[in-house]
């Protein structure tokens, strides 16, 4: 793996240009599939040209950074790992784009991930999964998998994932690297390409804390072309203090369920454990409403990627088929084509729950339930200042092994998508192996708070290495 | 529910007509469209010139209210007399269409932008207030063009964005209209309010577009789709009226169903069925928050011109016209400001005659607007006329010839000589026709009356017209007299 200073380091030793392209060397070597488009020919011109450019006095300058293929690039095929997008290419930067520009870092590529960023696993890609590094059986988690994957195996050192319900945390926890989902409304999804537009938002990714953190600076801020997007200028760096002396930690017991390994359950406490021995205290408290958070999200993301995913017809990019026809026909041909089976099955769901007749019975239960879990949160969070919990219930799963039980494949995402029900922020980091392959514990804060998640988080890798340990990628 | 509505206004006849209409306003006098930047000037414009990724529905873009066109909406609600929402709220309705290009359409449902308003218009039996149940704000779609203008034998549809998430305001009347002739006055006055607001020019291509809901009694309703004008409206129902009337007398069944009015042909043809009607789907859009309206209403409400019932009452009161007067000057904003800067000069009551009777008479045989005559040319035309330098029927003839053929009134008397002929030239000119015709004065003395109408032409021949009839003829009895 390789930190954001290793990468400026190497810059000084050698070049711009040298540096991006061993970087895609890497991405080429290997055969983890982490990627669906290199840019190559514009990093390298980028790089070429930075000096001339401001930007080589900005804090990124030169350093390669993974998108993932879900968020628009101007002039860099975005594709949403989905056939019916294939050849798209959009005429405009997204928000983060614009600010990881502005901050002189090299857009390298388009990570891979399942396709609209459904899915745990990868697996739903229309290019295939991206294999985990550690062990390249197992998967690298999703949907931002390839992202995950690269920063683990040291490809780039930060990337770019979205967290839907997970999708940030499961690959950081699978990979053994550091991702954040922030607090909903803080970075600007201008140019993400929505799958459930009220969970959703744009998540840093870097082998430890404080390039997380440095990556996430430069991607906040407020954008007028969100009107979800909020004002509030910060420099998080600031929050990277070691630490956490009087601090509160709570522990929800709902989150240590059936099907928690043990594995997992032991990492985490003692995750806990050091925190407290750091000056922390921990406590127990009580999320009652978890346990209806899976079947409320899936309901409300399926219901929005019904309607979010209706654009998708071919008439004006993405896939077109040879033969036209009148335009029912087109239509459907193009979605059937285009579309792989996941996606079919949340839009046909999503469709289905808010359909007339269904729809108080569904839809709108499901928004009641959101209500109640992100009540659970705000009492929780109320005398305590973080909540501590496994980000996933088990590392990384075999290929193949969910994939055709979709049921079980969603119960995965059990402890990762009540925080997008709430909308509060959550990091998830490495705090232990089991079977050579990574466990991850997220740090969950109050809204806005990212402040001492990330203080946490800090505090919690000075006084760790799981950080430092490296895949050897095979 | 029927019931209700006939407790509010019952039928008018055994016909049983009921019709509700639902309006689609563009805001086009916004510098911008409703969710992004893109202007509104298009209309000169290449297709597809006035796009940006949010109107073109690109994956990844999100919509940004326009707080002007919320604000527009609040101006148009209050002055149908709405309520206005507390917290508005935008929905997303989902279907399919080629000019539809998320495949769901920003649009309210709950909490819609003002609700529980009305209008007054002159009913069939005198003036009748009109519900209207919403005015709710949504994007419009794109535009579909075929080539040659028709659907029926062009090869391919083309897709023209530039319409593409201009803002609509969509008005909901309750069905309380009781013939096509009050659906038709509903929209005159609805479009009056609208211009009186200065929210949309209604004379652009698809600035308010009409659906009409109508049924009869022992029928369904159906729902007239793509009506472009306000007599295309009442045509369209006319023509519903009589195809549900035949079909009720034969014993057949008026089902529930959407028709589209074919404007050439002046019918209405069968689009679909009620079993075919989409499920919307509605659902909140979240890339929208909430929006607290409530306090933006007292402010606009300040804001708010005066509009054409109350300038009528005040027309009266102020100027001493007749209602029926006052009630044609205020139909139009523009008409209403024209008659006020003439009656500022001279009197307002001979004013509102030459301009309700005789200007708008000779503007509507034309089709033409008001702005074809200027207000100080009909100030000019109407002191000539009271200062008696020119007949009445010059006056008609000086507004003819503007419109026709340009020109100011002074010109105009000049070139053709209407000026009124003074005393002497008339004094001389009846002299002379005395003299002329004796036989006139002889059967005059022999109590034949007729005879001063001879002379009376036989004045006017000699001052072409140019004399005041009334005076000749008192000039002649008054001859008359001196020489008996």
């Amino acid at each position: 793996m390789i930190t954001i200073s290793q990468t400026l380091k190497a810059i000084d030793e050698s070049s711009y240009e040298e540096v991006v392209s061993q970087c895609i060397e890497r991405i080429k070597n290997n055969k983890l599939n982490t990627f669906i488009t290199i840019a190559e020919e514009s990093a390298l011109e980028i790089a070429k040209n930075i000096n001339s450019s401001k930007n080589h006095l900005q804090p990124l300058a030169g350093v390669p950074v993974a998108i993932k293929d879900n968020i628009s690039t101007k002039g860099i095929q975005t594709t949403c790992a989905s056939n019916i997008l294939t050849g798209y290419v959009p005429p405009y930067d997204a928000h983060v784009i614009e600010r990881l520009k502005e901050a002189g870092a090299i857009i390298v590529g388009k990570a891979n991930m399942d396709e609209f960023a459904m899915g745990t696993s990868t697996e739903t890609s229309h290019y295939g999964p991206a294999l985990n590094p550690w062990n390249t059986d197992h998967v690298s988690g999703g949907s931002s998998g390839g992202s995950a994957a690269t920063v683990a195996a040291g490809e780039v050192s930060v990337a770019l994932g979205s967290d839907t319900g997970g999708s940030v945390r499961c690959p950081a926890s699978f990979c053994g690297v550091v991702g954040l989902k922030p607090t909903y409304g803080i970075i600007s999804r201008y140019g993400l390409i929505s799958y459930a537009n009220s969970l959703e938002q744009i998540g840093p990714i870097a082998t430890n804390v404080k390039d997380m953190t440095l990556l996430f600076n430069v991607i906040t801020g407020y954008d007028s072309r969100d009107s979800t997007s909020v004002q509030i200028e910060k420099d998080y760096t600031e929050s990277l203090v070691n630490d956490v002396n009087g601090l509160i930690i709570g522990v929800p017991d709902e989150y240590f369920g059936e099907g928690t390994e043990p594995a997992v359950e032991k990492a985490v406490w003692d995750g806990v454990h050091t925190l407290e021995g750091l000056g922390a205290s921990w406590k127990k408290v009580k999320m009652p409403h978890t346990r209806y958070a899976l079947a409320a999200y899936y309901i409300i993301a399926m219901s929005e990627a019904s309607s979010n995913l209706a654009r998708f017809d071919g008439m004006r990019y993405g896939l077109r088929l040879t033969k036209d026809h009148d335009w029912h026909t087109t239509y459907s041909e193009i979605r059937a084509k285009g579309f792989g089976e996941e996606v079919k099955r949340r839009v046909l769901l999503g469709t289905y729950a808010l359909s007339a007749g269904y729809m108080d019975k569904y839809y709108l239960k499901a928004l009641k339930v959101r209500t109640l879990v992100k009540q659970d949160f705000d009492l929780a969070l109320k005398d305590t200042d973080v909540l501590i919990a496994p980000t996933m219930p088990a590392p990384a799963f075999k290929l193949g092994e969910k994939i055709s039980d979709p049921l079980t494949l969603y119960l995965a995402d059990v402890n990762t998508v009540p925080i997008n029900l709430a909308g509060v922020p959550s990091i998830s980091l490495p705090c232990g192996f089991d079977n050579g392959l990574p466990i991850g514990l997220q740090i969950i804060g109050r809204h806005f708070d990212e402040e001492t998640v990330l203080r946490v988080a800090y505090t919690f890798e000075q006084n760790t290495d799981f950080h430092t340990i490296t895949p050897e990628v095979r | 529910m029927i019931e209700e509505y006939l407790k509010y206004r019952p039928l008018l006849d055994d016909t049983g007509i009921m019709i509700g209409l639902e309006i689609h306003v563009q805001l086009n006098k916004l510098n911008t469209k409703i969710f992004c930047g893109c202007g509104l000037d298009y209309h000169n414009d290449p297709p597809n010139t006035h796009t940006c990724p949010v109107c073109l529905g690109l994956p990844g873009s999100l919509p940004v209210i326009n707080r002007k066109a919320v604000e527009y909406s609040i101006k148009l609600g209050l002055a149908l007399n709405c309520s206005i929402q507390e917290h508005t709220q935008f929905y997303r309705k989902n279907y399919y269409y080629p000019d539809l290009p998320k495949g769901f359409q920003i649009t309210q449902y709950d909490f819609p932008l003002a609700s529980n308003g009305y209008i007054n218009i002159e009913g069939e039996n005198g003036e009748v207030r009109i519900r209207i149940n919403r005015a709710h704000m949504e994007e419009d779609p794109g535009r579909l063009v075929h080539e040659g203008g028709n659907i029926e034998h062009s090869k391919h549809t083309m897709i023209d964005y530039n319409r593409s998430g201009v803002a609509l305001l969509e008005i909901v009347t309750e069905p309380d209209l009781r013939s096509p002739k009050e659906a038709r006055r509903f929209l005159d006055k609805l479009r009056s309010i609208i211009e009186y607001l200065d929210v949309c020019n209604t004379s652009l291509e698809g600035a308010t577009r009409v659906d009409a809901n109508i049924s009869l009694a022992g029928g369904s309703r159906s729902e007239i789709k793509n009506i472009s004008s306000h007599k295309g409206a009442e045509r369209a129902l006319l023509f519903e009226v009589v195809r549900q009337k035949n079909l009720l007398r034969r014993g057949g069944k008026v089902v529930l169903e959407t028709r589209h009015f074919n404007e050439e042909m002046g019918i209405t043809v069968s689009l679909r069925t009620k079993e075919e009607e989409h499920d919307y789907r509605y659902f909140p859009e979240a890339d929208l928050v909430p929006i607290k309206v409530a306090d933006w209403a007292p402010g606009i409400a300040k804001t708010l011109p005066e509009l054409p019932d109350a300038k009528r009452e005040r027309f009266v009161s102020q100027y001493g016209i007749s209602d029926d007067h006052a009630k044609s000057l205020t139909s139009e904003k523009r008409l209403a400001e024209f008659y006020e800067e003439v009656a500022a000069h001279v009197n307002p009551k001979m004013a509102a005659v030459w301009t309700a009777d005789v200007l708008k008479g000779e503007l509507n045989y034309r089709d033409i607007g008001i702005t074809a005559f200027k207000s100080e040319d009909m100030v000019k035309l109407l002191k000539l006329v009271a200062d008696d330098k020119i007949t009445d029927s010059s006056g008609n003839q000086i507004i003819r010839t503007v419109l026709d053929e340009g020109g100011s009134p002074d010109s105009i008397v000049e070139s053709e000589g209407l000026l009124k002929a003074g005393g002497d030239i008339i004094g001389t000119a009846v002299d002379e026709a005395i003299n002329e015709n004796p036989q006139a004065v002889t059967d005059y003395q022999n109590g034949k009356q007729e005879a001063v109408n001879f002379l009376i032409g036989q004045v006017m021949k000699k001052t072409r017209g140019r004399s005041d009839a009334k005076a000749v003829r008192e000039m002649i009895i008054e001859k008359f007299k001196g020489i008996m």
